[in-house]
């Protein structure tokens, strides 16, 4: 095995410098969609899990992860993608939620739940922008499967919100 | 099936003649990880997935149409994690007998498919896809709720996953429920007309079939999510005073590959390019 291949963290370093195609300030790392690096024989395996069923991020960001791997001249390089455990916005890092508060999308307040009642529990969101709690929900669907459109009645902007799951 | 992969958008020659259609492999892995399903268990995730893949088809068809660009937007995303959901499972259906998802989605006639016949029920107006939505909706979050403790592991976990889905979806379409029911005379008189077309259709989600006694433990009886659909429903009802006429009275029949004619229009238009150029790419 190669010295690079043996440092287990450095792969893993790698692997988390891939960024979501949809939402570039973060890395697969903040969102919790990479979930593994294992090293074995010379070649590398990364896991990630979709957010959302249907992501259609997966594909470009496989593609990231062999292109970025390819660049550090570590060509043999699986991907797998795992379903179990689901993935939540739970798994987002603290510094995730900073970043997307200051590119201008309000971050998942509170935490998802195994299942749910037959009250939605929802918790004010913030606007991103001006940081008024008075916002309104105008779709619980957005720009893409993970956001919500919310907008702010301080600022009268439109912001979009990652919503739980 | 086949994703259309953004690569020209970076890096690509910039005119659509080098658009890559690529071949996701992602399901293989999910799928193959846990091994493949027997014989029955692949029928059993044929009916779930070809329901996801119909509605999927379905509701794609309002993009640009919806009453308000707020549901173009919130169809396609529902119709996304329906199709997410029919891509894992007809990949874990395809594994029993060696054909990949877009085998399955494009190469099988009317009769193998085994969609529940309200999966079928055409669009219509905005109500009629409403109520087709709610019956799809409410059922499925409790058929996922279980069939996440389902003894087969790839069902399990594609059931984990979907059920916070459809949790969304749920919301959406009760929302809207009550929104038509309760808005205008007109919207309310649609809505009637609605449920008096598609209502008869609800009942062929919850028959069961012989299939279903060799799965114990393995799928969720259709005929035991029907008492807390009721409970649902019955408080829409309730609610809104509108009348939910008997969900029985069509002859059903989708999960033994009897459908109507509305499934091999869907299906002609669904499967027609994939017929007309096997193997193309674009």
């Amino acid at each position: 095995m190669s010295p690079v291949l043996a440092d287990r963290q450095r792969i893993w370093d790698l692997a988390a410098t891939v960024v979501d195609p949809e939402i570039p300030v973060l890395t697969i790392e903040d969102l919790g969609i990479l979930r593994d690096v294992e090293v074995a024989d010379d070649a590398v395996t990364v896991t990630i899990t979709p957010t959302y069923s249907g992501c259609p991020a997966m594909d470009a960001i496989r593609d990231d992860l062999l292109a970025a791997f390819a660049r550090e001249g570590i060509p043999n390089v699986a991907v797998k993608t795992s379903l179990a455990p689901a993935w939540t916005t739970d798994w987002m890092s603290e510094d995730g939620k900073r970043k997307l508060t200051e590119y201008g999308i309000a971050p998942p307040s509170g935490h998802s739940t195994v299942t749910r009642g037959p009250i939605r529990l929802t918790l004010a969101t913030r606007c991103p922008r001006c940081g008024s709690a008075d916002t309104v929900e105008v779709s619980r669907f957005g720009s893409t499967s993970c956001k919500a459109l919310y907008e702010c009645r301080g600022c009268l902007e439109p912001f979009d919100y990652f919503k739980v799951l | 099936m086949s994703t259309y992969s953004p690569d020209a958008a970076h890096g690509g020659h910039g005119d659509h003649g080098d658009i890559q259609l690529d071949e996701l492999t992602l399901e293989e892995e999910i799928v193959r990880r846990l091994g493949d399903a027997s014989a029955d268990t692949a029928e059993y995730a044929l009916w779930l997935g070809d329901d996801a893949l119909i509605l999927a088809q379905q509701l794609g068809w309002w993009i640009s149409r919806a009453p308000e660009l707020e549901e173009d937007v919130a169809l396609g995303n529902i119709a996304l994690d329906l199709l997410g959901h029919a891509r894992s499972l007809l990949s874990y259906a395809g594994s029993a007998s060696g054909r990949s998802e877009d085998d399955l989605a494009y190469w099988r006639s009317e009769r193998e498919f085994r969609s529940s016949q309200l999966a079928e029920q055409p669009n219509g107006d905005y109500a009629h896809t409403i109520v087709r939505q709610l019956a799809a909706a409410v059922y499925m979050f409790d058929l996922y709720s279980r069939l996440r403790t389902s003894s087969d592991e790839t069902l399990a976990a594609i059931a984990a996953k979907a059920v916070k889905e459809v949790d969304y979806h749920r919301d959406h379409t009760v929302e809207w429920f009550r929104r038509l029911a309760l808005g205008t005379d007109e919207s309310r008189r649609r809505l009637e007309v609605a449920i008096g077309h598609v209502w008869p259709y609800v009942g062929d989600l919850f028959r069961d079939e012989p299939l279903i006694d060799r799965l114990d433990g393995v799928a969720v009886r259709p005929s035991s999510l029907r008492a807390r659909f009721d409970v649902v429903i019955d408080a829409l009802a309730a609610e809104t005073g509108i009348t939910f006429p008997d969900a029985d009275t069509a002859r059903g029949g989708g999960r033994r590959g009897m459908h109507s004619e509305n499934l091999s229009i869907l299906l002609a238009e669904m499967q027609v390019l994939a017929r007309e150029h096997p193997g193309a790419t674009w």
